[in-house]
């Protein structure tokens, strides 16, 4: 079997390797801007998408087949134990749920009273991590819920500790979550004991949160447990989101430096909970968004589109 | 050197287009399992090296375009823009062609310095775009460019075994 192996001959061979690198580097960039500043390529995305979900999940299956095999092989007495200790929870929470039932009745009867809008109810729905995060600079996980399922872009992703993140992104199979903790992703928090309303921002690493603009002398303490607040509309309200850690006041400097640790275990799970909220806050008037400044322009939902 | 791959012989040997194709399909599945953690930071960029390898020993089959679409089939699987790993392929793709016929001098371990240097390019401009549309850049992501080098005598050995014909059995 011959094989051409003559030397590389620029011109016999239609355009130079310089033309090409040039008009493949522009088409590029122009993909590039197109996507980053318009979003118009989400559509062939999802084609593309489409036509690569097979073997994405073929690239999936070993570590997945590795694991039911060792959940199969796990002992019996290891099972049983493990049986008889959901068996206990179980009746500690049902316990704890009649008493619930019995306050949530209590709620609707004196918000009734007191007429004040009903909390919104949300379905949940769970769903298997496919991927964990694809690429070092952004972390982010891919979920097997996708619109055929009725993911929708904004819907938060919890686990059974917190907030893990929210979805950003829809293909037919799968939508990608944007985990709490990703570079500059924002969610708007409440304290629990005080009440005091804030921002938490990720600081792109996994294990660490930020609560950025509060002034030195803010009433928030180590181990505060922050919830989310409901406002804006982005996550439902009273979801644990993450704990502060360390508190730094330097009169120097106007804000507080308080760090956090998320509570959700963004990186120990195989199954998460969808919460699909249905959102009823009315349209933000337009003035106050504003009025709010940089930070009311960042609380708006990122990458959710 | 020991290698006596910078011999012309080496750069000879066949290779079909079934063969560079499917070599393709195997290096874009080992990227997309679910590497994660350390794991990821250390994941060595497979097609990347797939496509310099095929570029400095095959530059009449593998070239520019081929980058390209590639780098479109990792953008999408990687959920990163568009065009990002296109144009850093491209741009690998390129630098591969150019070094074609100086990397046939070389031995194994010459080869895995240029090769590094043209990662690192590539990586670059990965992070440069990065850097431009989001604002930072994560200094780990350069990790890849090492461990895929030091992939590259691995894989070109590999690669040359695989495409060596096989001996004829009544041989001897």
């Amino acid at each position: 079997m011959l094989e051409d192996t003559r030397a590389l001959h620029f011109f016999n061979r239609g355009p130079s390797s310089v033309a090409r690198l040039v008009f493949f580097s522009i088409l590029s960039l122009l993909l590039l801007f197109v996507d980053a500043r318009y979003r118009y390529l989400e559509s062939t995305r999802q084609i593309i998408a489409i036509i690569i979900y097979p073997l994405q999940r073929l690239t999936a299956l070993p570590g997945e087949l590795w694991r039911d095999t060792a959940e199969y092989v796990s002992l019996q007495s290891h099972l049983v134990a493990h049986n008889e200790q959901l068996r206990l929870q179980h009746d500690a929470d049902a316990a704890r749920l009649k008493q619930f039932e019995a306050l949530l009745n209590e709620n609707a009867q004196l918000r009734a009273l007191l007429e004040v809008k009903q909390r919104v109810d949300y379905t949940v729905r769970g769903a298997h991590i496919v991927y964990l995060e694809r690429d070092v600079f952004k972390r982010k996980l891919l979920v097997d819920i996708g619109e055929k399922a009725g993911a929708l872009a904004g819907q938060a992703v919890v686990d059974n500790q917190g907030v893990v993140g929210q979805i950003t992104r829809t293909f037919p199979w799968l939508s990608e979550v944007t985990l709490v903790t990703d570079k500059d992703n924002v969610v708007p928090v409440q304290v629990v004991r005080n009440g005091l309303r804030a921002a938490v921002f990720g600081s792109g690493n996994i294990g660490e949160m930020e609560l950025r603009y509060q002034p030195v002398g803010v009433d928030i303490e180590v181990g505060d447990e922050l919830v989310t607040s409901g406002l804006d509309g982005t996550y439902p309200a009273a979801l644990p989101v993450a704990k502060v850690v360390r508190i730094e006041r330097d009169p120097a400097y106007p804000f507080a430096q308080i760090v956090c640790v998320p509570l959700a275990g963004v990186d120990r799970h195989r199954t998460l909970l969808v919460v699909a909220a249905e959102s009823s806050l009315p349209p933000r008037p337009q003035e106050e968004a504003a009025m709010d400044g940089p930070r009311g322009k960042r609380m708006v939902r990122r990458g959710a589109r | 050197m020991k290698y006596a791959i910078s011999t012309d012989r080496e750069f000879l040997l066949p290779a079909s287009r079934r063969f560079i194709f499917a070599s393709f399909i195997v290096a874009v599945l080992l990227e997309w399992l679910p590497w994660h953690g350390w794991a990821l930071v250390v994941r060595p960029d497979f097609v990347a090296l797939l496509l310099l390898y095929w570029c400095t020993h095959k530059p009449h089959r593998v070239g520019i375009g081929i980058a390209w679409v590639l780098g479109i089939l990792v953008d999408v699987a990687d959920a990163s823009l568009f065009g990002q790993h296109a144009l850093a392929y491209s741009v690998l793709a390129f630098g591969g062609l150019v070094l074609n016929r100086r990397v046939q001098m070389f031995n194994l371990r010459e080869q895995s310095v240029h090769v590094f240097g043209l990662l690192l390019v590539s990586y670059a401009v990965y992070a440069l775009v990065h850097w431009q549309v989001r604002g930072f850049v994560v200094w780990e992501y350069f990790v890849g460019s090492l461990t895929s080098a030091l992939l590259w005598a691995p894989l070109t050995l590999l690669i040359q075994t695989l495409r060596r014909p096989r001996r004829n059995p009544n041989e001897l």
